[in-house]
């Protein structure tokens, strides 16, 4: 039953592969913008007063104790009972985007609580008002603390877009399946795939290490 | 950043008058229009505490106090640490709020407002403009360390008072010039050293024009050969202009050199207050006394 | 949804899904110690080789490595396995990749006086690892395991893609065989909710025995998801500086 790897296969497989790295990228680039804007205002309700703070909470913490996969059924067939039908890329992106952001909250939550309290203090006793103060000196300190940490969130949201091809977008796996469909060729495809995910992941993780030194001190 | 230049180096070990050069404005001309100038009427009651207790938890941290402060004064206060004299600056701060009593700063209550004769909490906007009489300089600095020298003075005179950028510049560049740091307008804060960081924070307390300076240990936080650089700017600004001072200090030769009145805090009360001459040279008081010689 | 679609597909699909996360949890406990500790070596070949396996499954997405041992693997080994065990054997190398990062991280925090008084007392490496510097850093380890086992519970649903029948393979047959949608997707993240939940209720109890194992007090709350244990992986930390 052994067979032998077939580079035709990977050649012949290549044109799928970049059409589906392009809805890959495209996913990804969706779900961090919903991921990085979500997560803040997540972060900032915290700080609110308990009526905000605790509902916030509570959604936050179902949404990251619960699987991806699961979610992204739940957008893709029960939304559409009450609300608009979504296609694969935006259901996809939405659900991304939504789960990654109870975990970019929790960057940005410790990037804010990282700022000293005297900065609070100072932008009082200068009479800031809350939202400028929000804006010119704590998000632009908490900001610089978060970028490692948001970095390695995107390679994370990477890694899980091939969970959308479970609702039928041909992303790099989508691809690879339909391939071995069509021609019987799992093997290559799969692997190609695979290797793909390594060949983005690792200089991005790399990237973001030096980013994260450069970025350690003003 | 490279230029080999002298003046580039940290100068708080001279008086900033030296580093500066010729030309130097004077405190009370850098302060410009608006600040309080020598003709204002003094003795009014600019600052006023009137009964109040603050708690934290059991603890008790003012104790029904009662002390007013004159336009144009200087006042200091001292005492062992946990005695009250932070929270009397953070009160005025409206960091936090009295448990009973009032305070107003000219004539405005402080975390309250009057409703149909009543005195109610008052609401942010409220603390806000009577906070704007009042600048703060801390212990740690509190520079905004995403932003260089200038903007960090700049700032909220744009943002809060609504001065022109251009305005608000030029004033602010007289003050960082008054306090000795002409030549690291575009830098930092972390690329200047304690001193001189106090000093920006000198400067950007002052841009807000603040007819109250409050001083919160301005000192303890830094090397002792960078003390002497920020106190002399200080000093400077305590002769030249008659901006009121409330100071909380360790540093008894400076509370000396420019108080007009010293008060003694023990246990959330004023035990002993009056001219730094009497409480330094002959104090009643035992407490004062044995703490005079505990910080000597 | 029916009683018996319930009986017979939610009620198994649970048995499975609780299966695949202890068996996969087990088995990446133990290529997190394996590769944790081996990441430490003194022979640069070792470390090179562990370091390796790290970026690589690191890097992988868990739902590709899942089909590469589904599809790939039988082919190119000859060798079928059953699709749990492809599936939880693909989820223990996954994220027994980011366990070895925890283990690694604990290891290096143990002070190193105590690596130097295992040496003075003459303490072979392995019995310097086993008495002196795994005891003192699995306390520090606990928290980040708690959230790593949450992100494998939602992980191993997954493993439907592959046909195994865990819970959310049973909700997508509800969905196909009864045409309603929301009562069983609710239905099956309450669950998944229920048992990350109960995770993180036992990980508190071996979190306050091994913190009393080395004389110290638990911490109040550990909140879940925070930081760099998550799939998320990442050697750095969860909001630097």
């Amino acid at each position: 039953m052994n067979s032998k790897w077939n580079w035709d296969a990977v050649w012949d497989f290549m044109p799928f592969f970049w059409d589906g790295l392009i809805l890959t990228l495209q996913a990804l680039a969706w779900g961090t913008v919903l991921a990085f804007s979500l997560g803040l205002v997540w972060a900032i309700a915290l700080r609110g007063p308990r009526w905000i703070a605790w509902p916030v909470i509570g959604v936050t913490e179902f949404i990251r104790n619960t699987p991806l996969l699961i979610q992204l059924f739940f957008l893709f067939y029960v939304v559409p009972e009450w609300g608009p039908t979504l296609s694969a890329l935006v259901a996809g992106s939405i659900g991304l985007g939504l789960h990654y952001s109870t975990y970019t909250m929790e960057v940005y939550r410790a990037g804010i609580d990282g700022v000293p309290v005297g900065q609070w203090e100072a932008a009082r006793a200068l009479s800031m008002s809350t939202p400028h103060t929000w804006k010119a000196v704590i998000l632009p300190q908490a900001f610089r603390r978060t970028v490692p940490a948001l970095g390695n969130y995107v390679i994370a949201m990477l890694k899980e877009t091939p969970l959308i091809s479970t609702i039928g977008l041909v992303e790099m796996l989508g691809a690879a399946r339909a391939y071995g469909v069509q021609t019987f060729n799992f093997m290559e495809p799969i692997t190609v795939v695979g290797v793909a995910f390594i060949v983005i992941a690792y200089p991005a993780s790399l990237l973001i290490r030096v980013l994260e030194r450069r970025l350690a001190t003003y | 950043m490279n230029t080999p230049n002298e003046s580039n180096q940290p100068s708080d070990t001279g008086s900033p008058a030296d580093s500066a050069g010729t030309g130097r404005p004077s405190a009370a001309e850098a302060l410009g229009g608006g600040a309080p100038g020598k003709s204002r009427a003094e003795g009014r009651e600019l600052i006023k505490f009137q009964d109040v207790t603050k708690r934290f938890g059991e603890n008790t941290v003012l104790d029904d106090l009662c002390f007013s402060v004159d336009t144009g004064k200087h006042v200091t206060l001292i005492g062992p640490s946990g005695s009250g004299k932070t929270t009397i600056l953070r009160l005025l701060m409206t960091l936090i709020k009295p448990d009973e009593g009032t305070i107003t700063v000219d004539g405005e209550y402080l975390t309250h407002e009057e409703k149909n004769g009543k005195l109610v909490p008052a609401g942010d906007a409220h603390n806000r403009a009577v906070r704007k009489k009042i600048g703060m300089v801390f212990q740690q600095f509190n520079l905004f360390p995403n932003m260089k020298v200038l903007r960090n003075v700049t700032e909220a005179p744009v943002h809060v008072l609504g001065m022109d950028k251009d305005e608000a510049a030029e004033r602010a560049r007289g003050l960082i010039e008054l306090v000795g740091l002409t030549e690291h307008l575009d830098k930092y804060p972390t690329q200047l050293s304690g001193g001189q960081q106090q000093r920006v924070a000198i400067a950007r307390a002052l841009a807000m024009r603040p007819q109250v300076l409050l001083l919160d240990e301005v000192t303890s936080a830094l090397d002792p050969e960078l003390v002497a650089g920020v106190l002399d700017v200080l000093r400077d600004i305590a002769h030249s202009t008659d901006i009121t001072m409330v100071c909380v200090t360790h540093e008894m030769s400076f509370a000396r050199d420019i108080s007009d009145r010293v008060l003694m805090f023990d246990q959330g009360k004023i035990i002993e207050s009056g001219s730094p001459d009497k409480i330094f040279n002959d104090p009643d008081n035992d407490r004062t006394r044995e703490f005079l010689s505990s910080v000597h | 949804m029916s009683w018996g679609l319930f009986e017979n597909w939610i009620l198994p699909g649970l048995w499975v899904t609780v299966q695949a996360t202890v068996f996969s949890a087990l088995l990446a406990l133990v290529v997190s110690f394996v590769v944790g500790t081996l990441r430490t070596s003194r022979l640069w070949i070792v470390r090179f080789l562990s370091g390796a396996y790290f970026e690589i499954f690191r890097g992988a997405s868990a739902l590709v490595v899942i089909f590469w041992f589904a599809y790939a693997f039988p082919l190119l080994f000859g060798w079928q396995l059953v699709p749990l065990w492809a599936g939880v054997l693909a989820l223990a190398l996954t994220y027994g990749a980011y366990g070895s990062e925890i283990v690694r991280g604990s290891l290096a925090a143990v002070p190193e006086a105590q690596r130097e008084a295992g040496i003075a007392l003459s303490f072979t490496p392995m019995q310097r690892l086993r008495r002196i510097e795994i005891p003192q850093a699995w306390p520090e380890m606990v928290p980040p395991f708690n959230n790593l086992a949450i992100e494998l519970l939602k992980g191993t649903s997954l493993i439907s893609v592959i046909a195994v029948a865990d819970l959310a393979f049973a909700g997508n047959v509800i969905r196909l065989s009864t045409n309603e949608s929301a009562p069983v997707y609710t239905l099956l993240l309450v669950l998944y909710f229920l048992l990350a939940f109960s995770i993180t209720r036992g990980m508190r109890v071996v979190e306050r025995h091994a913190k009393r194992g080395v004389g110290k007090l638990p911490e109040k709350k550990s909140r879940s998801g925070q930081g760099d244990v998550a799939p998320a992986g990442g050697s750095t930390n969860g909001g630097g500086a």
